[in-house]
């Protein structure tokens, strides 16, 4: 069965590379450009996990974590957080929040399905 | 799996050009509003974006420069570091390093050669400064991987304790999925479920861990590859990690790789010294354009009416017979419409945002108040007005131009600001607006207005205008787009140097625009910059000359009669004039500046079209006007060369061409100062 | 068409031929883009006379110059003969008024021979030689050199 992923990130380029590169692993792909977009997304639809960013206008990634956690079907979906060395803090306040886990940036897109691997097999 | 980064690459350095310019905008605001956090945060966004992608798109040299900016930046949001002037200045000049790295890394990219080399060594060694210390997490973490090196490479057996905590299934992690990880690592010996913890039913939550493993793993994994499965778990169970019988380990750290990333300075590679550089780039930069899915959207609709209106013309055609006649007109009339249409929304998908250059002017504004030490406030309005991308990109050198020129010669220093009673800060005021088919964009000061005075005196010593000259004030304001015309007292760095206005002029007008002036002596003046929407296509007046038609650009034609015989002077220099509502204008025959034969010759038994061009009038003879049209303009250069008088042609509906008309030019040629007349 | 042996093909070169006044003239066919038949030409103010004007083809706004005027013969009126060859010069499309096409001449480099001073007002450095067939002779036009002195088309 198709795994669906749902991307959120402010930069266009760093959610195309993500994208293309979950959809050449046989990912079925959604996207958001920040928190309160991805929520939208994921009102709709069953996501099998989510990868998103921390920095972000309109939503940032720690409050979109927990407002996601929060819904009953995402109860158990694994998070991701696209983060920075500069961020081990944020990396615990994300996992406070709900989160899964997280990939460091910058990172190519080996080490990305490494990571997705390790969450979402 | 192998991923061409290529395409995400291209699209990375777009996106940062946007994070560059929102971050010059930012920080220009932070200085009047250094208190706003959602601003420092939007600041701190754009730094970290860029850094992020530069990384992951192989672009170290930026990314290792904007690390050192993003650093300063979180400092600042945290509080730790304080907002004043001197700091933001320092910020903008990383911004402009920060810019050239980009350019240099897109200039590879495209396989140009770069403009110059970027010097970051002096700023990150003033942004390290600002930081105190090299900040302390790239040092406490790096101990923690050094254990990794010394483990054994050979098989050996680990024995391994995972004890999740009862809420380990909320963060979306699964236990199995690390015990089957670490099964992938080699051979497990044993492995022992813990069921202590298991509560009796009636405590039993659904929803909490209650298990923990023991297990044995014969592996040739290092510590750090093991410690890596657990990687996301450390604070959400415990786990041990310890090799065979040895003593025990302390609990391992999840070590996260740090490079140590403030050191380096960072200098620009692929940044060949070529100068040439700069100018191929703004080639590339414009080739492509972004467009909103709406409006792809809305263009693929009327295609879809189109083939609708087309399916129906066929029909009727094909199954032809007298009676059909109706429904043929209609589906005609149908393609008609949405042709139309279609032309509007392909039009609309080059029309972009003024807004993109206007963006630049605040620092402009601000760096060159601090050098000429007056204080200026820049205030923008309508930066949303669209234009043609042609247009945008073209205008941007013209309006930088005028901005100068106010801050020069328009705001005076604050001192005698005060003694005129204004505050001692001036406004420059940067519109933009749509109306009735033309965008205008105006610059507009409360300085000290032109001195027309001063103009007028200049204009005779150079003999561009008589004594016994009776021009209007918009008439002499005209002459500073003059060449070599500067009125400023003394030449300064930014502008007055007689250079520029012209060109303003002659930009713009190469745009098919015209630049007027409204000045009041000591409260300012305002240049206004008429555009059209589109360079493509043009609303044209058609008229005929000995049988010939021409197209004149409807935004240059003021008015047309039939002039009587009483309104027509000659003058004693040969030269004619027609008297229009008491004002004489200079009398163009077009068939003679356009060499026709066979046209209507008595101006009582023609027409005259009343055209304007920088201000000034002039009647043209033409034999009669046929009518308006929309036409699509086609240059006569590309196969061809420019002709005097004419700004271009474009082809009728009856597959004819028609030149179109350039009313500057017509009154060149008749002024004899054309080129093109000296050559024939 | 031709089926010479591949050695000789290289040497063979392919020539539009058409008539001006009584010469025949040739210009190499991979600069011929097309031929025309005479229509609609819109006249530009105060061109040479030589430039004809400027005419529509498929969209684009095409020169058409008169080649009689440009070599200094007399004008001719327009017949049904009257062509316009539409060549490729320097990246730019052009249109060549001529009194008539007549054929593709396919001759091998042996028999260019340079030109004659031909003395009979034509200016002989717009060609590169003359073709000769039996009694036929045919000037080959060089493009370049007729409108590198054309300040019709300087840039």
């Amino acid at each position: 069965m198709t795994k669906t992923v749902l991307i959120v990130d402010d930069s266009v380029s760093m959610r195309q590379m993500v994208a293309f590169t979950l959809k050449q692993a046989g990912f079925q792909v959604l996207e958001g450009g920040n928190g309160k977009e991805a929520l939208e997304r994921l009102a709709g639809a069953k996501v099998d996990l989510i990868i998103t960013d921390l920095n972000m206008p309109v939503m940032d990634g720690i409050t979109f974590v927990r407002e996601a956690r929060a819904k009953p079907q995402n109860k158990f979906t694994p998070i991701l957080l696209l983060t920075t060395e500069s961020q081990e803090s944020k990396k615990q306040e994300g996992k406070a929040a709900g989160a899964t886990g997280w990939i460091v940036k910058p990172f190519n897109p080996e080490q990305l399905l490494k990571v997705v691997q390790k969450v979402a097999p | 799996m192998q991923i061409d980064l290529t395409p995400f690459r291209r699209a990375f350095l777009d996106e940062s050009a946007e994070h560059v310019a929102a971050l010059e905008e930012g920080l220009l605001r932070l200085e009047s509003q250094p208190e706003d956090s959602e601003l420092l945060s939007s600041i701190f966004r754009a730094a970290h974006s860029v850094k992020g992608g530069a990384g992951s798109f192989g672009f170290e040299d930026v990314a290792r420069f904007t690390h050192s900016v993003e650093n300063l930046l979180d400092r600042m949001r945290n509080g730790l570091v304080r907002v004043e002037r001197s700091l933001v200045d320092l910020l903008l000049r990383a911004n402009d390093v920060l810019k050239c790295l980009l350019e240099a890394a897109r200039a590879k990219e495209y396989g140009q050669p770069a403009a110059a080399a970027c010097d970051t060594r002096a700023i990150v060694a003033e942004l390290q400064q600002r930081l105190g210390a090299p900040d302390g997490h790239a040092a406490s973490a790096a101990p923690a991987a050094a254990g990794a090196t010394a483990s054994p490479k050979s098989t050996s057996l680990w024995r391994i304790e995972f004890a999740p905590h009862a809420d380990f299934f909320r963060t979306g992690s699964d236990p199995l999925l690390l015990l089957r990880e670490l099964a992938g690592l080699g051979r497990v010996a044993s492995i022992e479920a813990d069921l202590h913890a298991v509560p009796s039913w009636d405590a039993f939550e659904p929803e909490d861990c209650y298990l923990a493993w023991r297990i044995e793993l014969e592996s040739s994994a290092t510590l750090a590859e093991l410690n890596d499965v657990f990687l996301f778990s450390s604070d959400d169970a415990r786990v041990q990690i310890q090799p065979g019988e040895a003593a025990r380990a302390d609990a391992p750290d999840t070590a996260v790789s740090t490079a140590s990333v403030d050191a380096a300075p960072a200098v620009a590679h692929g940044a060949a010294q070529t100068p040439s550089g700069t100018q191929r780039r703004s080639g590339a930069e414009s080739a492509s354009i972004r467009v909103s899915v709406e409006k792809v959207d809305q263009l693929i609709n009327v295609i879809g009416e189109l083939v609708i209106a087309q399916s129906m013309v066929a029909d009727v055609v094909n199954n032809f017979s007298p009676e059909r006649v109706g429904q043929l007109r209609e589906a005609v009339l149908a393609v008609e419409r949405n042709t139309r249409d279609l032309q509007e929304r392909v039009m609309a998908v080059r029309m972009v945002p003024i807004g993109s250059i206007f963006s630049r002017f605040p620092r402009i504004v601000r760096d060159l108040a601090a050098q000429l030490g007056k204080e200026v406030r820049l205030e923008l309005e309508g930066e949303e007005t669209e234009l043609d991308k042609g247009v945008v990109e073209k205008i941007s050198d013209p309006l930088t131009h005028l901005i100068r020129n106010s801050l020069d010669h328009g705001v005076e220093p604050p001192d005698e600001r005060e003694r005129c009673g204004k505050p001692r800060e001036g406004v420059v005021r940067l519109r933009a607006l749509t109306e009735g088919g033309s965008v205008f964009v105006e610059i507009a000061d409360d300085g000290a207005g032109l001195n027309t005075e001063r103009i007028r005196a200049k204009a005779l010593e150079k003999g561009l205008m008589r004594p016994d000259d009776n021009w209007s004030q918009e008439q002499i304001h005209q002459l500073i787009f003059q060449p070599a015309f500067s009125t400023a007292a003394k030449v300064s760095d930014v502008s007055g140097r007689g250079v520029g206005m012209d060109v303003v002029k002659k930009n713009v007008e190469s745009l098919g625009g015209a630049v007027a002036i409204h000045s009041t002596r000591g409260q300012g003046a305002r240049f206004r910059i008429k555009l059209p929407l589109t360079l493509a296509i043009l609303d044209g007046l058609s008229l005929s000359v000995g049988g010939q038609i021409f197209i004149l650009p409807l935004v240059s034609i003021v008015e047309s009669f039939r002039p009587r015989a009483t309104a027509l002077k000659t003058l004693l220099s040969g030269g004619e004039v027609a008297l229009v509502r008491g004002q004489a204008l200079p009398l163009l025959r077009a068939h003679r500046l356009l060499g026709i034969e066979n046209a209507q010759t008595d101006p009582t038994k023609a027409l005259l079209a009343i055209v304007e061009s920088d201000g000034r009038r002039v009647a043209l003879l033409v034999d009669e006007l046929c009518g308006q049209s929309q036409v699509v303009i086609k240059n006569l250069d590309a196969n061809f060369r420019r002709v005097e008088g004419v700004m271009g042609a474009t082809i009728m509906g009856d597959g004819r061409v028609a030149l179109i008309l350039d009313v500057p030019g017509l009154i060149r040629l008749s002024e004899g100062t054309s080129s093109t007349l000296a050559l024939a | 068409m031709n089926t010479t042996k591949q050695a000789d093909a290289a040497d063979v070169r392919q020539y539009l031929t058409f008539r001006l006044a009584q010469e025949e003239y040739g210009v190499s066919i991979l600069r011929v883009q097309e031929i025309k038949g005479y229509s609609a030409v819109t006249p530009i103010p105060n061109a040479p006379p030589h430039v004809r004007g400027v005419m529509n083809l498929r969209g684009a706004v095409m020169p058409v110059l008169d080649l009689r005027l440009r070599f200094g013969l007399p004008q001719a009126e327009t017949t049904k003969f009257t062509v316009i060859v539409v060549v490729n010069v320097a990246n730019k499309i052009v249109g060549l008024v001529v009194d008539a096409v007549n054929d593709v001449l396919d001759c091998d480099a042996h028999s260019i021979e340079p030109c004659p001073s031909l003395g009979a007002g034509v200016d002989t450095s717009f060609l590169t030689g003359m073709a000769k067939q039996g009694e036929r002779l045919v000037a080959l036009l060089d493009l370049e050199r007729v409108f590198g002195v054309e300040p019709a088309l300087a840039a």
